[in-house]
């Protein structure tokens, strides 16, 4: 995706923020590419919206330096960034109906009427407000202030634009209908996004790329697959997803693959880094790459839940460890009691150092 | 479930009329009694409009005139700068972050309103005459300007308060410098805030006798201090009917005051 020619959209260089003696953000660095979605996740207080303030210029940085297409812009104040907001409780413009709030970027910028109007009208049809062009914000719903807070930052065709949390004020249906529109309008745009989540399934569907953010610092930053599939340390595979994640110790180290012991039996396991044998770390097996089967680990269930397309089953393995399974629900019924034998899907057990 | 509620409490409806009756009868006599037809302040004998035309043509109506010309251009005036500092100081105090002397700024803008007028009155005369500055309309609205400003702050700085910060952040964000974002996003949503401030502010200074009859010096007269000094030679009707027409005035403003604080709190709410 990224061109030779072409600096990348964002560079984050060693970018550290305090708050007086709290340090918010300890030397991120990463780039995000030209026409790029790239999604910040992390759990609450893990620095997303700090760092999506900072490219804003909301917040100063305490070290490091920001580049928007090779420019260096850590120290312009917003005003002279071409990038663009859309908060999370939208912050439209009370005293202004739509088309005003979505010609006020334009306005700043010393655009002529003629233009403004002209941009406005097609900003406004980008996201299907026609009819609702002379309301105020106050007479309007969730789902139609998100679509003018929306509408009012891509106007000024923004080399970048930041989203955070723009979702989290809807409900659930609607908040699945504007994951699709968002993927579609950034498509259809090129802009590139930068979209603070803290919600994984929401970062999952719509990012090219994704960065997990915990306690300041950047975790891993890959395709939605990468980060699901190949986590590199535990609180990746934690947080993205469920996961069995079991205290291991590496025995044997062979060839692109590990073996741990689990209870009473051995598994082969991809090793998140090299390691060595005797080496601590967890292993995690996603629920859904464990499937039942006609030989494998013996198990017997301690409990079912239903879960409509799926079961979730818990089994005890020898040794007394418990994992979930996820398992399509095809008619069959398994009971508390019941005697199985797990089956470890190819490349399902991944060894985590941390 | 019932909780506290003091219209239970026997008596209740008695006090409350008494308290009022106390509060306003003073009042209400003043206005009945400007329609007096007769000379007498205390014997009412017919209902006329004659004291009311005596304020516009009687002997004393060039005095009056000239007063009410002095009171309301000061008011206007002091209003005026008075609200453009307190919303000046408004942003910098709620806007401003922590800074260091914080409360202390708080405390003294706000402070004119605990000193006893008196005090200000006789402090700012020694102020005045310690710099030489002449006595007179000058020094009046000097003086109005000041006492105006806490007044005049305390509305917009709740309004103020009231308002999300994104919003010029989404204006800053949007290309708007400080000052546009001021003009065109901040000012127009803290308006309600700030036009009830000016009223209050113009309604303080119209109504101050205190500090303006320490300041004024020799000649210049408010309407307030020309009624003061007409009373001195005897309380005729004409005052009381004076008087009604500046309560009247003043009730207007402070009830246009309270609407629009009101209804701009119900419009902008986010
Ligand atoms: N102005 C501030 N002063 C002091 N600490 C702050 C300030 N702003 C944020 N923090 C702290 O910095 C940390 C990161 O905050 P931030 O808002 O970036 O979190 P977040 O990842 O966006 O979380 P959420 O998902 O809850 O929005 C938090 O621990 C927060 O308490
Ligand atoms: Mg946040």
């Amino acid at each position: 995706m990224v061109t030779e020619t072409k600096p990348p959209a964002v560079g984050i260089r060693s970018a550290c923020k305090d708050y007086g003696s709290f340090t918010a953000l300890r030397s991120v660095s990463f780039d995000i590419s030209d026409n790029e979605f790239f999604t910040l996740l992390g759990p609450s207080g893990c620095g997303k919206t700090t760092l999506l303030r900072m490219i804003a210029g909301f917040e100063g940085i305490t070290d490091g330096a920001i580049f928007l297409y090779g420019e260096e812009i850590e120290n312009l104040p917003p005003d002279r960034r071409p990038v663009n907001t859309v908060f999370q409780n939208y912050s439209l413009f009370p005293h202004m109906d739509v088309a005003e709030n979505v010609g006020f970027g334009l306005r700043m910028l010393g655009w002529t009427k003629g233009d403004i109007a002209a941009r406005v009208k097609q900003m406004i049809a980008l996201v299907k407000l026609e009819d609702f062009a002379h309301r105020r914000p106050a007479q309007l719903s969730g789902g139609q202030q998100q679509r003018v807070a929306l509408a009012r930052a891509m106007a000024p065709r923004p080399k970048v634009l930041l989203l955070d949390e723009p979702l989290s004020a809807l409900d659930l249906k609607l908040r699945q209908n504007m994951r699709e529109e968002l993927k579609a309008l950034q498509q259809e745009t090129g802009i590139t996004f930068i979209f603070v989540t803290h919600d994984q399934e929401e970062a999952l569907s719509m990012s090219d790329r994704i960065a997990v953010m915990s306690a300041g610092e950047v975790q891993q930053i890959g395709s939605p697959e990468e980060i699901y599939e190949f986590p590199v340390n535990r609180f990746v595979a934690d947080f993205i997803g469920d996961t069995n994640m079991l205290e291991a110790e590496v025995q044997q180290v062979g060839e692109g693959f590990v073996t741990c012991q689990i209870g009473d039996a051995q598994l082969t396991a991809v090793a998140s880094q090299a390691v060595t044998q005797g080496q601590k770390g967890w292993l995690s097996i996603r629920p859904e790459r464990l499937t039942i089967a006609s030989d494998g680990l013996p198990a017997t269930v301690e409990q079912t839940i239903y879960l409509g397309t799926d079961t979730q089953i818990l089994a005890r393995i020898e040794g007394g460890l418990n994992l979930r399974v996820r398992a399509q629900n095809d008619g069959a019924r398994l009971a508390q009691g019941d005697c199985i034998f797990l089956n470890v899907a190819d490349g399902a057990a991944r060894f985590l150092v941390e | 479930m019932r909780g506290f509620d003091p219209r239970n409490y026997t008596g209740f409806l008695t006090v409350t009329l008494v308290c009022l009756f106390i509060l306003y009868a003073p009042l209400i006599v003043v206005a009945v009694y400007s329609f007096n037809d007769s000379v007498s302040i205390t014997r009412f004998t017919g209902v006329s409009l004659r004291w009311y035309a005596d304020v516009f043509t009687g002997l004393e109506a060039a005095k009056f005139r000239a007063a009410a010309a002095n009171s309301f251009s000061i008011a206007i005036m002091a209003a005026m700068a008075a609200t453009a500092i307190a919303t000046a100081a408004a942003v910098g105090m709620v806007r401003g972050g922590n800074f260091r002397g914080k409360p202390a700024s708080f405390a003294l803008i706000s402070m004119p309103i605990m000193v006893p007028e008196i005090v200000t009155a006789v402090a700012t005369l020694i102020f005045f005459s310690t710099i030489g500055f002449a006595l007179g309309y000058l020094s009046i609205l000097v003086a109005h300007i000041v006492f105006c400003i806490p007044f005049a702050y305390l509305p917009i700085a709740a309004r103020l308060q009231g308002i999300e910060a994104s919003f010029e952040e989404a204006a800053q964000d949007l290309y708007a410098n400080r000052w546009r974002a001021f003009r065109y996003v901040l000012a127009p949503i803290m308006a309600p805030g700030i036009f009830s401030g000016f009223l209050l502010a113009f309604i303080i200074s119209l109504d101050d006798f205190i500090i303006t009859n320490f300041v004024k010096g020799a000649g210049v007269e408010t309407l307030p201090t020309a009624i003061f000094g007409a009373v001195k030679q005897g309380i005729k009707p004409n005052i009381m009917a004076l008087s009604t027409l500046l309560l009247l005035f003043s009730i207007l403003i402070v009830t246009l005051s309270y609407l629009i604080g009101r209804s701009g709190n119900e419009k902008y709410q986010n």
